[in-house]
């Protein structure tokens, strides 16, 4: 069991399609988890489905998602770094790192999830993960929490090999749909589709919705 | 938002041409596009609260719709442009989108700043 586990990523509902079932396990086994959530999406294309937004209200709504989410998560501890949706990389990375390097320490985490950088596909994905290790890789050898970390980009096992993690999420399938149905703005499209498949028995669906799988990010190698 | 009428969008940019402007433009075909399809070439940009004095503006096509916008130095120009909206705030609110719902293409303009 976890001592605390801090989640870090740029969008809202980043947390939902890869994590949510982790994150479940964890907070019904009574461990506190910090989510840091660095954007609100505010460039998301998805508006939802009939439009429910659109480009100045798409902040407000999506945080409401957000917060919705994080509760359905049994997340209490939500913070929002207030960055804009496709700046992370281009912000002051001192700065970012700073922050995080903060919230570590505060919440003293054993085990810190958030993207593979590099191999995450979306820039503010990958600006994220590696703010966090750079982050993580200030403090002392010895007393470095875990990291483990999501990739999805195309071919990323052929580079990686196999993910190390495997969670077997099953018993918090259900919930796991309900926290990505939470996000509707960006969902709406395509939640139905994803439960006709699971019901359907849809191999592809179903491997997204009862295993989640990362990578143990070498924190420890690192100076 | 609703689908764009352009006489009353055209009585709009009459109105406002010649106030000095913030603009947000932005196009993008969202940053899985090349992930989901290899072949696809993505691209996008945006520009958010660079401020702006139009001489003449101008609404055209028969939907989607284009608009271009001149200034004293130069020019402003958008495309696929499907839905609009005249916000609680006056701001003048115009985005395109796909097939899916999916937003493709935003111009707004607005007297004070948006949010960063």
């Amino acid at each position: 069991m976890e001592q605390h586990v801090l989640v870090v990523f740029p969008h809202p509902d980043d947390e939902a399609f890869g994590v949510a079932g982790t994150i479940l396990s964890h907070t019904q086994a009574g461990t506190p988890v910090t989510y840091v959530c660095l954007t609100l999406g505010e460039m998301g294309r998805n508006m939802g489905r009939p439009i429910i937004a659109n480009r100045e209200t798409l902040p407000s709504i999506r945080k409401k998602e957000l917060e919705e989410a994080a509760r359905l998560l049994g997340i209490t501890d939500l913070r929002r770094f207030g960055m804009r949706d496709k700046t992370v990389e281009f912000t002051d990375q001192i700065a970012l790192q700073n922050r995080l390097f903060d919230v570590i320490e505060e919440v003293d985490p054993s085990l810190i999830i958030t993207f593979y950088p590099g191999y995450a596909v979306h820039p503010d994905h990958d600006a994220t993960g590696a703010a966090v290790i750079q982050a993580v890789q200030r403090l002392p050898k010895g007393s470095r929490p875990k990291v483990h970390a999501l990739a999805f980009s195309n071919g990323c096992e052929e580079m990686l090999g196999e993910p190390d993690v495997i969670n077997d999420i099953t018993p918090y399938t259900a919930q796991k749909i309900k926290v990505i149905e939470a996000h509707t703005s960006q969902t709406a499209g395509m939640i139905e589709a994803m439960k006709q498949g699971y019901k359907a028995e849809d191999k592809d669906i179903i491997e997204r919705l009862t295993i989640e799988r990362f990578w143990t990010y070498p924190v420890a190698e690192g100076d | 938002m609703k689908p764009i009428d352009p006489k009353l969008v055209q009585e709009h940019l009459i109105k406002v041409a010649g106030q000095a402007l913030y603009i947000h433009l932005e196009t993008t075909n969202g940053a899985y596009a090349t992930h989901k399809n290899e072949a696809f070439f993505s691209a996008g940009a945006f520009i958010r609260n660079v401020q702006l004095t139009f001489l003449q503006g101008k609404i055209t096509g028969k939907g989607p719709y284009r608009i271009g916008l001149e200034t004293e130095q130069g020019w402003l120009y958008a495309e696929g442009l499907t839905e609009w909206e005249l916000d609680s705030k006056g701001r003048l609110l115009l985005a395109g989108h796909d097939a899916e719902g999916k937003l493709a293409v935003a111009l707004q303009m607005s007297a004070s700043p948006f949010p960063k």
